[in-house]
């Protein structure tokens, strides 16, 4: 994907984006509401048109392209079936596109979410129906598959099984799988590469190894921790009372960490999930509460400059 | 104590945890050294595939498999081409003597740290490391190996 964009009437919902997919890697595709995941997933899945860039899928253009179609399963957040179709009528369906269907996994995974496959999926909870949609992303072992939040109305135990058959059938038969995900701290397990957007631009992309030490947090006595810190990039800042929590960009050698020690100064790790949302935050150029000490003291500051 | 200390996680389920504080793939490493260390796996036996290791941790086989190679560049595992990955001979001694290097610095300076914070002097420190059974005069990897 080159420099693409896509605009809806008065919305820029992917602004310039370029994104490469490793062939057998589980991407983590992540961001706000609105960010543009979604459309991201669809125009890759041939099923919409970007405004402009290029796009090319196992090497050729995807759209109408019945050779790349048939390699490529998109699982919607809110797939529609026709009105009369019940499960084993998807599942029926699923089996005749997709060429990498097993049809054994479909209805070992079916009975695993206890789904009624003579149900009319009309009539299917909300969790049965992303069910519907999770057995035959799983089942139709396409060579890239897209997730779009597959695990609405899922509970907690149902969300786990997703996970570990994801996580078994991928290790069988290794694919490309882009999970698009608001519950981070379930998946970053999972994930080898993410690709994090945030009003249509890519602002991070880069293997999860690689993320889960780019940051720190570093709490103490204000004054301290100030000092400390002084030369580094500070990704957010938090006062209580006379400490000071930063997090910062990077990490810190040994003899950094056992000077931080020393001056009473505690070290603590950044989750994904914790980094995505100073990210995001920064992003969005989310302003401080007015009552936060930084807020106050930006007002103070303006306040001299008029 | 920090509440989130693998050990300390460990003890209360009873289940090795992976968090946030280092690479997932030094993690699994160190889990499988402590297992090596624990004489839990043994010398020339073989330890579970990459993908039981992702599997039951829930983790990216490809990053569990950056765990194990690492151990294997280490020369505490070792392949068998087509079998799978077998514990090293001499891979526990290995083990245990690169961790008695790092343990000044991982548990005693840490200690002292917080000593000093709660004015705890050297003699008092030495008191309670006394009352800790095999603390005296025994070392502690004699007495290990002669439980084993």
């Amino acid at each position: 994907m080159e420099n693409v964009s896509k605009v809806y009437r008065d919305v820029r919902a992917l602004d310039g984006v370029s994104i490469t997919l490793e062939q057998g890697k589980i991407y983590g595709l992540l961001g706000r509401n609105g960010a543009g995941k979604t459309t991201l997933m669809s125009l890759l899945a041939a099923q919409g048109f970007a405004s402009s860039g290029e796009i090319s899928v196992f090497g050729e253009h995807p759209y109408e392209n019945e050779r790349v179609l048939s390699r490529i399963c998109f699982i919607r957040e809110s797939q529609k079936y026709p009105d009369d179709f019940k499960p084993e009528h998807a599942f029926k369906a699923a089996a005749i596109f997709y060429k990498n269907w097993d049809n054994a996994l479909a209805m070992q995974l079916a009975r695993d979410f206890q789904l009624p496959m003579k149900r009319r999926i009309k009539k299917l909870s909300r969790g049965q129906l992303s069910a519907v949609g999770v057995v035959i992303g799983l089942a139709s072992r396409a060579e890239l598959t897209f997730f779009d939040e597959p695990y609405l109305g899922l509970d907690a135990v149902a969300r786990q099984l997703f996970y570990d058959r994801l996580l078994g059938d991928y290790a069988q038969f290794p694919r490309t799988i882009v999970l698009s995900s608001h519950l981070i701290d379930e998946v970053a397990n999972m994930l080898e590469h993410v690709i994090l957007i945030d009003k249509g631009k890519i602002i991070l992309d880069d293997d999860a190894e690689n993320i889960r030490g780019s940051a720190i947090t570093l709490a103490g006595a204000s004054a301290r921790v100030e000092s400390f810190a002084a030369a580094r990039t500070v990704l957010h800042r938090e006062h209580l009372g006379a400490l000071t929590s930063l997090t910062l960009e990077g990490t810190l050698s040994p003899a950094e960490r056992r000077a931080a020690a020393e001056l009473g100064l505690e070290l603590g790790p950044v989750s994904l999930q914790q980094l995505v949302i100073r990210k995001t935050l920064d992003a969005a150029g989310v302003e401080e509460p007015a009552d936060s000490p930084d807020a106050a003291r930006k007002n103070a500051r303006m306040g001299a400059s008029r | 104590m920090d509440l989130r200390s693998p050990a300390l996680l460990r003890r209360v389920w009873g289940d090795p945890v992976i968090d946030d504080s280092k690479p997932i793939f030094v993690q699994i490493a160190e889990l499988i050294e402590n297992d090596i260390v624990d004489g839990v796996l043994a010398e020339e036996s073989q330890v579970p595939s990459t993908n039981e290791f992702a599997a039951f941790h829930r983790i990216n086989p490809a990053t569990a498999a950056k765990g194990v190679n690492r151990l294997v560049d280490d020369g505490i595992l070792y392949k068998r081409r087509g079998i799978g990955m077998f514990v090293a001979t001499g891979a526990r001694a290995a083990v245990i003597g690169r961790r008695r290097e790092d343990f000044y610095e991982q548990f005693v300076r840490p200690m002292a740290t917080e000593a000093r914070k709660l004015g705890i002097d050297g003699e008092q420190l030495a008191a309670m490391l006394a009352r800790e059974p095999g603390l005296g005069t025994q070392n502690m990897a004699g007495q290990r190996e002669g439980a084993m």
